[in-house]
């Protein structure tokens, strides 16, 4: 039987029968107490009627589950989502839930949920249509199955909150009682569906509260690392620190009469795994393996090795890619009245999500299920098979709330892993987690990079040219070779490029010249949140406040001019500077910076008030960030994102870097690796100021005006710009 | 074999002495709110009370918890979440990814119950807990709300 033929012999309500069949007797698997039921909430498909398109299920008791399709990670979107299709649905806000449909029902079943990635601030703007479409035609035909059981006209009915009116007669109905009728009627046309003006919204464009916290506040929310199956073992890992060097010896016999030690295995050419009755035990294991690993050129790798390597890059003729020119910058500089260049520095860094990343895993002869927190469903699903050797209809993901994901739970090499291991156990489930310091070692490192900026002032000051020659690892040529555009990891360009939706360059320059020189080594680069717009917004934003300060003017002013063509940059730019009050005199001992940038699709600025002590000590007393994002879904969820994005971002670049010895990553913990605390966090103020009209990203987009603002003020307190970061190793003494 | 006091109930479980107390929480009793973050008591993800003290349970061997002395995890902080820390933790939709969180309301309950008046100042120093999703100013918010200061 095709899977098409098959698809079509199941009709919805069977399908709903088995999938919740299935899904049932495997939640009543789990033994732990009290894990059960939430188990079920998250893997058993809903029992009611599916409508619009697979995205709602309506149960009699007027309950309305809403499948989400993308991961929470702590963004928001789930909520989000859950308010873009209740908008459309006109179902009651209060007596809506979600679900998480899986990565294999999706395959089961044609992509009807499309595209599971999370990434790149995607989360909204790549599938509010779809989904609202799906809203509105569960509405549509609600409403149809219940203008028949009414026998009256649809267009006489009315809706409000899930109960359906029929004004003339005086008689209603809810969505509840005729939602098994509507699960039977055809679907309308997608693409026919007329959406709402997001400016008659109800319950989208609302600060709603979020549909996943209470769990997270009891201990009750379950992540995968909580995941408890019967017989399940548990496993810790150690791959190659030097990447990609095979395991040459290991002291498995001493290990294996340690502890709950079941097993010692190898998962791949290069890493060791130990298999225990607790993770503790597995762990303690590990450790004692006194695991060897084969040599090789890479062993001689060090942060200084990979400097020299990017400084070649600076001024090279090979492997330099161009990602915005117009003009001649070059003459343009070499012929200004005033000449100005520095090089930038921007570390390695880790993600570090809170939770370690981990994957349980299980595998038979014809299965391959896998519990894991993912920020790209169909992608474990992917791997799952890859590892298992498993065609994907013989695999199964069931997805977990993330404890962070930030771009490293896009890889799926923690899936490869723990499938690796748990095929090497059939039949047993195999919880596998990194300790902190293999999750440190372990990384999808935000790239290393140099960066030499170039300028040329006319003698009124203005800028004639400007020079951007970037040197650093591409994160496509080792994470997505396929996306490579003629070689061209285009996303080393984010928030650079001549045009574009997704992150345009906000200056006019007469002369302008913004290149590429790739450089890549043997560490792993991953997306990393806001990825490469961390680097190029404090690249280009702490020389545009050089640039003003040879032009001897004031570095909004100097911005300004080059902004007439720009005017949503300019917008939110303006905004934050109106709000922190530039232009009129700090609180003593204070100064002021100020940056702008777009990256996913929004337009986002910051402005910073610092104090420098005479010692050199940091104080971030306050920062005022805006973001127009087109349209907000949920207000709250926008100011929580640029609030967390402040802590993301400049904890990288106060305290964060991953340095090389031996070709391998030195910090491993929290202790090397500081992250940015209360204590730290300045006090921050939103200015949410959507224009409309498009739809723009939000959890990434602010995270990379922050540093740069923040940079700025320090360069207006101390008079020296900060060219090499984090800034704990740069002195502020002045 | 060690005895340990959770929730204000006895528990008997079969654990090395040396088992950090978290994971003896985790593996053994079960009780998994309780989260691994670092090992190394940087993070404050594994905070739990033990006799109304603040712990870091990854750092403490289970043979140093005597089974008199009274754990208590999130899962024991309050039923149905009605401490006060819990209302105004959703009152202000302060997580966001949420795995922090049990150590952070661990930290701030204990917090509270030694200063019921907490300043900023105090909020700063003992809410080491590192948050990689940065709901730093909620939390700060929030238990500015739960202690009923007027600036929460």
């Amino acid at each position: 039987m095709t899977k098409t033929a098959s698809k079509t012999r199941l009709s919805r309500r069977t399908f709903l029968v088995s999938g919740a069949a299935a899904g049932g007797g495997l939640a009543l698997g789990f033994h732990v107490p009290g894990i059960k039921d939430a188990i079920a909430q998250q893997l058993i498909g809903a029992q009611g009627s599916e409508l619009g398109g697979a995205w709602v299920v309506i149960k009699p008791n007027e309950d309305v589950v809403i499948r989400i399709a993308r991961s929470e990670m702590g963004q928001g979107t789930l909520t989000g989502l859950a308010q873009l299709v209740c908008e459309e649905l006109e179902c009651d806000w209060n007596k809506v839930s979600w679900e998480y449909p899986t990565p294999g029902q999706n395959l089961a079943r044609n992509r009807i949920w499309g595209d599971m990635s999370t990434g790149g601030s995607r989360g909204i703007r790549g599938s509010h249509d779809y989904v609202r479409r799906g809203g509105a035609a569960a509405r549509m035909l609600l409403l149809q199955a219940a203008a028949e059981q009414l026998k009256v006209p649809v267009a006489e009915l009315t809706v409000s909150n899930g109960v359906i009116t029929h004004a003339k007669s005086g008689r209603t109905t809810t969505y509840g009682k005729v939602a098994a009728a509507a699960a039977e009627l055809p679907t309308p046309d997608m693409k026919d569906i007329k959406l709402k003006d997001p400016k008659d919204w109800k319950v989208a464009g609302k600060p709603a509260k979020r549909l996943d916290t209470m769990d997270k506040l009891t201990g009750k929310q379950l992540y995968a690392v909580d995941v408890t199956l019967p017989g399940m073992l548990s496993a810790s890992i150690m791959d190659a620190p030097v990447y990609g060097a095979k395991v040459r010896s290991y002291d498995e016999a001493k290990v294996k009469a340690m502890p709950g030690v079941r097993h010692v295995v190898k998962a791949g050419d290069t890493a060791v795994v130990v298999v225990a009755d607790t993770w503790w035990q597995a762990n303690q294991g590990l450790k004692a393996l006194d695991i060897k690993w084969e040599e090789g050129p890479n062993d001689k790798v060090s942060s200084e090795s990979v400097m020299a390597f990017l400084k070649e890059g600076l001024d090279a003729k090979d492997g330099v890619f161009v990602g915005n020119q117009v003009g001649d910058a070059n003459s343009a500089i070499s012929g200004a009245a005033k000449k100005l260049e520095a090089v930038y520095y921007s570390p390695y860094q880790n993600h570090a999500c809170m939770e370690p990343m981990n994957c349980v895993a299980k595998v038979t002869a014809d299965k391959c299920e896998v519990w894991v927190a993912t920020q790209n469903g169909d992608g474990s699903l992917a791997a799952a098979a890859g590892a298992s050797g498993l065609p994907p209809a013989k695999c199964e993901v069931y997805k977990y709330h993330l404890g962070g994901g930030f771009g490293r739970r896009g890889m799926q090499d923690y899936v490869t892993r723990a499938v690796q291991v748990a095929k090497q156990i059939p039949g047993v489930p195999v919880k596998l987690i990194w300790s902190r310091e293999e999750d440190m070692r372990q990384g999808r490192f935000r790239p290393v990079g140099l960066c030499k900026m170039s300028a040329g002032l006319d003698d009124k000051g203005d800028l004639v040219g400007l020079s951007m020659r970037i040197a650093a690892p591409s994160i496509l040529a080792y994470a997505a070779p396929s996306r490579l555009e003629n070689g061209k990891d285009f996303i080393a360009f984010q928030g650079l490029n001549p045009q574009g939706a997704e992150g345009q360059f906000g200056y006019t320059v007469p002369n302008l010249l913004i290149e590429h020189a790739m450089r890549n080594t043997h560490v792993p680069p991953g997306f990393w949140r806001g990825v490469n717009t961390n680097q190029n917004a404090i690249w280009l934003e702490c020389f545009m406040d050089e640039l003003a300060k040879a032009a001897g003017k004031d570095p909004l002013e100097f911005r300004r001019k080059m902004m007439a063509k720009h005017p949503k940059h300019l917008a939110v730019l303006n905004a934050v500077a109106d709000k922190i009050g530039w232009g009129t005199p700090p609180p003593a001992g204070v100064t002021r910076g100020i940056a702008q940038f777009m990256g996913y699709g929004s337009y986002v600025a910051c402005a910073a008030e610092v104090r420098v002590s005479d010692r050199g000590r940091l104080k971030i007393d306050r920062l005022v960030l805006s973001t127009d994002c087109g349209h907000v879904v949920n207000p709250d969820q926008v100011v929580a994102q640029i609030e967390g994005s402040v802590a993301y971002g400049l904890g990288a670049a106060l305290y964060q870097e991953c340095t090389l010895k031996d070709g391998r990553v030195v910090e491993e913990n929290f202790d090397t690796y500081p992250m940015m605390l209360m204590e730290a966090f300045p006090k921050i103020e939103t200015v949410v100021m959507p224009s409309g009209g498009f739809w723009g990203g939000v959890g990434e987009p602010t995270i990379c005006v922050a540093a740069p603002a923040v940079l700025n003020a320090i360069y207006a307190a101390t008079g020296k710009p900060i060219h090499t970061l984090p800034l704990k190793n740069v002195s502020l003494r002045t | 074999m060690a005895k340990l006091n959770v929730n204000g109930k006895a528990v008997d479980i079969n654990v090395d002495g040396d088992t950090p107390l978290l994971w003896a929480l985790r593996e053994q009793v079960g009780l998994t709110g309780t989260k691994y973050g670092c090992g190394v008591a940087q993070c404050g993800a594994c905070a739990v009370h033990i006799n109304g003290q603040v712990q870091r349970s990854c750092s403490i061997a289970v043979k140093d918890v005597k089974p008199t002395d009274r754990v208590v995890t999130i899962e024991g902080l309050s039923p149905n979440g009605s401490h006060a820390v819990q209302k105004a933790w959703l009152a202000l939709d302060v997580p966001q990814c949420g795995y922090c969180q049990a150590g952070q309301l661990m930290t701030a309950a204990a917090l509270i119950s030694k200063k019921p008046k907490p300043t900023d100042a105090d909020i700063d120093e003992a809410m080491t807990n590192i948050c990689r999703c940065g709901t730093y100013q909620r939390i700060r918010a929030a238990i500015h709300m739960a202690a009923g200061n007027s600036k929460g």
